[in-house]
């Protein structure tokens, strides 16, 4: 007898996606997929998609799914939230749209600790648009935009968004992972659950940075691309767990009944 | 037998699957898919082991994987009062 030990998981449709062969953005879709079946959630998900290489990911994930203006996923995502805190809202980003154009709404968002989880496909360039610099480009890349590489007198250093998002007290949970090889999916998995469980179950910001390969872009063969961001990319963006708050109550509700039974004492006396 | 099955018009032929069998049993293929790429195919060894390793990396969800398994307890122990039938049948 054969069973089935792995197949297409029912929170994605059985459509050819339109990204390029190796790009590992279809990889990241079968993850997030993954983790909406596990939990169950998918009949009251919303993602929120961006501006960028995945601006059609609603034709497929078989979830609902709403377009935000270019940058502004994280805010679409708070009204869906604050509206409906019954639905299971997550944002898939690109890093033009998460920390260029949108990194006001993202930081803000992030710094609110809404309770939304936040998939982040990080490629080091501007994939969708013809392969320009992107914040996350490493230093001397070259890109269409810096064809002598990226410098710091001109264009500055990569943004490292899980390091800033670590910083910020309104975040759960933050981590950097990769999707190059096949120990690097199922870290990459893990994380992705983990944010999921952490909104589902303790109503906090999530946020997963997935290091990609955009191998068009790269002007790479897809094997060669994945090399690549095993080699070069990691060493710019460590790969890691910035921050894991344990679950339980938030300080400041804690703090509240002290402050009270303080008060009482102080009326007794 | 362990198998798996590449779907012919999703894969795009990065053959990341390729390099990700430990037992090289994952080929180039010959032909055209409508979307124009050369699809992988299993090759033509039975040694596979039902890892999963090639759908881990799949970027396009194109492979499935099916793996040989004992049948259930609970079918088992229903098939051993019917012993002498399913010696009959496998006679």
């Amino acid at each position: 007898m054969q069973k089935k030990v792995f197949s297409r998981p029912e929170g994605l449709l059985d459509v050819t996606t339109h990204y390029c062969a190796g790009c590992t953005h279809g990889t990241a879709h079968r993850l997030v997929a993954e983790a909406l079946d596990h939990f169950g959630v998918r009949e009251r998900a919303v993602g929120v998609a961006p501006a960028g290489c995945s601006v059609m990911m609603y034709k497929y994930f078989n979830c609902d799914t709403i377009e935000a203006a270019h940058g502004r996923a994280l805010a679409v995502g708070t009204g869906i939230k604050r509206a409906r805190p019954d639905l299971f809202v997550f944002t898939y980003q690109g890093d033009g749209d998460l920390a260029s154009i949108g990194l006001c709404e993202t930081m803000h968002a992030a710094n609110r600790g809404e309770s939304i989880s936040v998939i982040y496909v990080n490629n080091a360039v501007y994939g969708m648009t013809g392969g320009q610099m992107a914040p996350t480009t490493l230093l001397c890349q070259r890109t269409t935009t810096t064809p002598a590489g990226r410098t710091v007198a001109n264009e500055g250093f990569p943004l490292k968004m899980a390091e800033l998002m670590a910083n910020l007290e309104g975040v759960t949970y933050c981590e950097r992972a990769a999707m190059y090889d096949v120990k690097q999916v199922r870290r990459a998995r893990k994380a992705i659950f983990h944010a999921f469980e952490i909104q589902i179950q303790h109503n906090g910001f999530g946020f997963v940075e997935l290091l990609s390969a955009c191998p068009t872009n790269l002007k790479m063969p897809p094997a060669k691309a994945q090399k690549w961001v095993a080699d070069e990319m990691v060493k710019t963006f460590p790969l890691g767990v910035f921050k894991d708050l344990p679950p339980g109550p938030s300080p400041a509700p804690s703090s509240a009944p002290a402050a009270l039974a303080e008060e009482g004492t102080a009326h007794a006396v | 037998m362990n198998r798996i099955e590449i779907n012919f018009e999703r894969c795009k032929g990065c053959y990341l699957c390729v390099d990700a069998c430990p037992k090289h049993l994952i080929e180039q293929g010959k032909e055209l898919n409508a979307c124009g790429y050369y699809p992988a195919r299993p090759t033509a060894e039975t040694t596979c082991t039902a890892c999963a390793l090639c759908a881990t990396v799949c970027p396009d969800c194109a492979i499935e994987v099916f793996k040989e398994v004992e049948a259930t307890p609970a079918k088992a122990a229903g098939a051993s009062k019917v012993q002498p039938e399913g010696i009959k049948s496998c006679g």
